[in-house]
């Protein structure tokens, strides 16, 4: 859950929230903790927030590396449909911890 | 599924058939273990087949970089009986939700009926409780150095908007103090740790100087990709072969050296350094990150003292002493019997990013 993906920034509005496209999606992060970022700069975003500006040949690779994982993990860090899906979860796992 | 080492399927083969040439020279006569602390090398080790790329003598260790894994029964059981307060609105992770405190999930719980939701953001946690102003509604938050910042902004701003029905509870926790205790472990001998790379982005070189300072360990700084790792390898090799410990960035295109300040002095203005249980590791002086009682009002642990079931740890599950890199996984007597990616038994196997599902996945075997 530490992986941050690398997104490009669209628009920001007065509020501090940036509209960005990940990976074709568009979603809203803050950039409260990269206040330097401007439209159509690439930021690496965790948690809703933009935390580093970097460079697109950076956000290219590790985009690669992103889509090279599962469905699971990618949608687990993208928050993409799937994150919240129970089919993801093992029902077993509370009986088998006891 | 690359189980045995595959460069054609690496971005630049040439590379990394270089790099690991370099390994093996730079690795002739030593025996050395090389820890990685990120759940997200852990995963591209695994997936790449690094590990048995490594010559003779060169062993690769995962280590505490998992954050539900490292997170203890005791705050998963905190975090269940949160969930078990009347009327209120639970928020989290996705991969918190599976993680056994010690005899129940958050998953489970909302299969009971618990109002118990996976957000992508902190921020989807704060929306609910501005749309649903009776209810409390909670943020479970763990992780590390990446997610604190963002935590932190998130209370900053229920703060300042006075939205009094928003509570977190932190089970955050700090990467430096964990490599140090690793270090200080009599069961572990780690001469050179691949330092995470998100994280650091966060904050910066300086936390890890102590490393090499205090230790004499070597630290490199890596990205994800296969080659990043090798080239992080190679450098702690390289350092090693010198007799030199120092703290480099292998990944700038990722990480400045100063780190991220803004999210630095936000980590700062919410939280305090206090001492955390880690699983495996026990308790770590100034390794977790308490709210500052100037936030109190958020604080779920201050807020609430719901009724905390006693901890029990899952039977026979050595996940602990995976984390430290005692053992490998494969060396748990549980693994691929009991405890397999379908019927997982302890955190390690439950996240995605724990060592046990990697090598489970990836059907590794240590050496």
């Amino acid at each position: 859950m530490c992986l941050a993906v690398p997104s490009k920034i669209v628009s920001i509005d007065d509020g501090g929230i940036a509209q960005i496209d990940v990976l074709g999606v568009r979603r809203d992060c803050s950039v409260r903790l990269t206040p330097n970022a401007k439209p159509g700069d690439y930021v690496l975003v965790h948690a809703g927030f933009a935390i580093q500006v970097v460079e697109e040949q950076e956000a290219d690779e590790t985009l690669r590396l992103l889509q090279e994982m599962s469905d699971r993990e990618l949608a687990e860090i993208t928050g993409q449909q799937g994150a919240d899906a129970p089919a993801g979860e093992p029902a077993a796992a509370p009986a088998a911890a006891r | 599924m690359a189980t045995k080492t595959d460069l054609d399927s690496f971005r630049d083969p040439k590379l990394a058939r270089e790099l690991l040439d370099a390994i093996e020279r730079l690795a002739r006569g030593k025996n050395v273990n090389l820890m990685e602390v990120c759940g997200t090398h852990t995963v591209s080790i695994a997936r790449y087949g690094l590990r048995s790329a490594m010559p003779e003598g060169v062993h690769l260790l995962s280590g505490p970089g998992c954050p539900v894994c490292v997170t203890s029964n005791h705050d998963i059981d905190t975090m269940i009986a949160l969930a078990r307060i009347p009327d209120v609105i639970v928020t989290t992770f996705g991969d918190m939700i599976r993680v056994p405190g010690s005899s129940t999930t958050l998953g489970a719980e909302r299969a009971q009926g618990r109002d118990v939701r996976v957000v992508y953001s902190p921020l989807d946690a704060l929306a609910f409780a501005r749309e649903n102003p009776p209810r409390r509604v909670f943020f479970l938050g763990g992780g590390f150095e990446t997610t604190t910042p963002a935590i932190g902004a998130t209370i900053l701003t229920a703060h300042d908007e006075g939205l009094g029905n928003f509570f977190v509870y932190s089970a955050h926790k700090r990467t430096p103090p964990a490599i140090m205790a690793i270090e200080d472990d009599p069961e572990t001998q780690v001469n050179g740790f691949i330092l995470p790379g998100h994280v650091s982005t966060i904050t910066g070189l300086a936390p890890y100087r102590p490393l090499a300072e205090r230790y004499h360990v070597p630290g490199v700084v890596s990205g994800f990709e296969p080659v990043d790792i090798l080239s992080a390898i190679a450098r702690l090799l390289a350092q090693i072969d010198e007799g030199q410990a120092r703290i480099e960035n292998a990944y700038e295109r990722g990480v400045l050296d100063e780190g991220n300040v803004v999210a630095q002095r936000m980590i700062d203005r919410v939280f305090e350094p206090c001492d955390a249980t880690w699983r495996g590791l026990g308790v770590i002086p100034g390794s977790g990150s308490a709210i500052r009682p100037e936030f109190a009002d958020h604080d779920a642990a201050r807020a609430f003292s719901p009724d905390v079931e006693p901890t029990v740890e899952p039977r026979g599950c050595r996940c602990g002493d995976v984390l430290r890199g005692v053992i490998a996984p494969d060396r748990c007597p549980l693994f691929g019997r009991a405890c397999t990616a379908e019927h997982p038994v302890g955190p390690c196997m439950v996240s995605s990013e724990g060592s046990c599902a990697a090598y489970f996945r990836y059907q590794e075997h240590s050496r």
